[in-house]
């Protein structure tokens, strides 16, 4: 009788199986976990309207001084787009780049690689079942901003249709560019200021500071060539804005095309990334 | 005097430590380099579809927002470690540590941890202030040059008095990390001058936490739009805001029964 081989490995069916039950048995635990911190996630969510909240006041403010509205956007306009803001950056928020920092000098990577299964699905996972507790706790919010900004909008099915995958488009794209910058890591320590480059770049080309239209025609052209605004503009606009069906579709298919190639890289790159890894601590 | 004494030392022993990790400095340079960046590229696009924001131009509105990087440079050198620190001692119990020094225990735990590379945000506020002074139709005049730093100096320490109230509540609530993100999301409010906001904010961002004594009436100063009734307004508030700081943080400590208990 031969030796049986190390690990035979699963039959391709029981091996997506397996990756289904994990992602299930993730994101239930998140949601349990979370759930018991609800004073903190609400304290969280109301730092982060703060930001919002200024942008739409300085916004409006300067429509109103201009006799209604600001290239074309009015100030209920306004208020419609960074109200859905406060969810999409919500759905936005994922594993930080910190984070890889911090496992990689406590040594928690190498609990992480000894599991069979890659270490992405976790992190996707675990947030990805946050973000039904985050969407719980941010309705109320939404009616309240609602109530005091008066937003206006008009929405079709199809938009709404579209809303509801392009957040989770957003989230994975969000997840597969932090998780890129997170790699930096393992080749230097001292990586706060490559983040905060990177975030700059994207709060001003994303759509996340203002409607991009907004924005210079070079700053929009330059936009173009990058992932940042199918992660904020587009979800929002395609339920606040006058998208076309072809549009909204096609807005979608640009999502998928992004996290395609964030994932190929970052997969490629983790490669790479792993062999320069040697364990610290314990 | 020997309150002094004991800051001071803290002081120093706190930069002797700093100074062994110097390349954070150049680190904290490019994080400044980029939030000071980011900040003017947000002013450039308000400012190129309007020339005044709610009665405030181009260079007022940059010597706002130095005055809220600058004081945010302060915030992080000084006060967010000590509260840090402080919210960390009280869950581990190691607070016992400062309680059993000879001094005063609000003195030492405020006085315990300084940053001293995030001076550097205060550097580049004061350029970013400089620069919007500078550009002023109406140079600074005697009374507001000797009341600015007055004001700014009272508003900081509405700021700490705010942490210390904040900090002080983890003697009854243990999870208090996120209200680091929470300050740090209402803060940003000071980039603006306040009266911008609509009433409900206005008066949150005044008197609940302190912003727009601490941002906007320094910078009220520097643009000639100071009134006394403000000053006096931001001395009562101030010293009302110490003395109940001061006397929650001693009802707080009742509370504490140290590690052991």
């Amino acid at each position: 009788m031969s030796a049986p081989a190390a690990s035979p490995a699963l039959p391709e069916i029981g091996r997506v199986r397996a990756i289904v039950d994990f992602y299930g048995a993730t994101m239930r635990m998140a949601v349990q976990e979370q759930l018991q911190y609800r004073v903190q996630n609400y304290l969280y969510m109301l730092g982060m309207i703060a930001e919002p909240v200024i942008y739409l006041v300085v916004w409006s403010t300067i429509a109103e001084e201009r006799g209604g509205s600001v290239a074309g956007i009015t100030a209920g306009e306004f208020a419609a787009y960074y109200i859905v803001w406060t969810l999409v950056r919500n759905m936005n928020i994922v594993f930080t780049p910190y984070g890889w920092e911090w496992r990689i000098r406590e040594g928690d990577f190498s609990a992480q690689l000894l599991r069979p299964i890659h270490p992405l699905h976790y992190d996707v996972a675990y947030f990805a079942g946050w973000k039904f507790v985050v969407i719980l706790l941010w309705l109320p919010v939404a009616f309240v901003l609602s109530l005091v900004f008066e937003p206006t909008f008009t929405t079709g099915w199809l938009d709404v249709a579209v809303f509801a995958v392009a957040v989770w488009g957003a989230y994975l794209i969000r997840t597969m560019f932090l998780e890129l910058l997170g790699m930096i890591s393992f080749w230097t320590t001292r990586v706060s200021a490559i983040f905060e480059l990177a975030i700059a770049a994207e709060l001003l080309l994303s759509g996340r500071l203002v409607p991009l239209e907004l924005m210079p025609g070079w700053a929009e052209t330059v936009a173009a060539f990058l992932p940042f605004q199918w992660t904020f503009y587009f979800p929002i606009q395609a339920l606040v804005g006058d998208l076309s069906t072809g549009e909204l579709l096609g807005g979608l298919a640009m999502q998928l095309l992004w996290i395609v190639v964030l994932t190929s890289v970052l997969l490629g790159v983790f490669r790479v990334a792993v062999k320069r890894y040697s364990a610290v601590g314990n | 005097m020997g309150a002094l004494r004991v800051t001071w030392l803290y002081f120093r022993v706190g930069v002797l430590n700093e100074f062994q990790y110097r390349a954070n400095f150049y680190v904290q340079v490019l994080q400044s380099a980029v939030a000071v960046g980011t900040a003017l590229a947000v002013l450039a696009l308000v400012y190129s579809h309007t020339d005044d924001l709610n009665g405030w131009g181009k260079s007022e509105l940059l010597v706002v927002m130095g005055i809220q990087i600058l004081l945010g440079g302060a915030i992080r050198m000084s006060i967010q470690p000590n509260m840090e620190r402080l919210m960390e001692d009280v869950r581990d119990g190691r607070l016992d540590f400062a309680l059993t020094k000879p001094v005063d225990s609000q003195l030492l735990v405020s006085a315990r941890e300084v940053r001293i590379w995030r001076a550097v945000d205060v550097v580049s506020g004061a350029i970013v202030a400089g620069t919007g002074v500078a550009g002023l139709e109406q140079s600074v005049g005697l009374r507001d040059a000797l009341l600015f730093p007055g004001m700014l100096a009272v508003g900081a320490l509405m700021i700490y008095c705010f942490w210390l109230v904040l900090a002080t509540w983890s003697f009854w609530v243990v999870r208090m990390h996120t209200t680091i993100e929470l300050f740090e999301g209402i803060y940003q409010t000071g980039r603006w001058p306040v009266t911008i906001y609509p009433g409900w904010l206005r008066y949150s961002v005044t008197f609940l936490v302190p912003i727009a004594f601490a941002v906007t009436v320094p910078a009220e100063a520097l643009t000639s739009r100071l009134e006394w009734s403000t000053v006096v307004l931001a001395l009562a508030f101030g010293a009302a805001l110490f003395a109940f700081t001061r006397w929650f943080w001693r009802f707080g400590l009742r509370r504490y029964s140290g590690a052991s208990a």
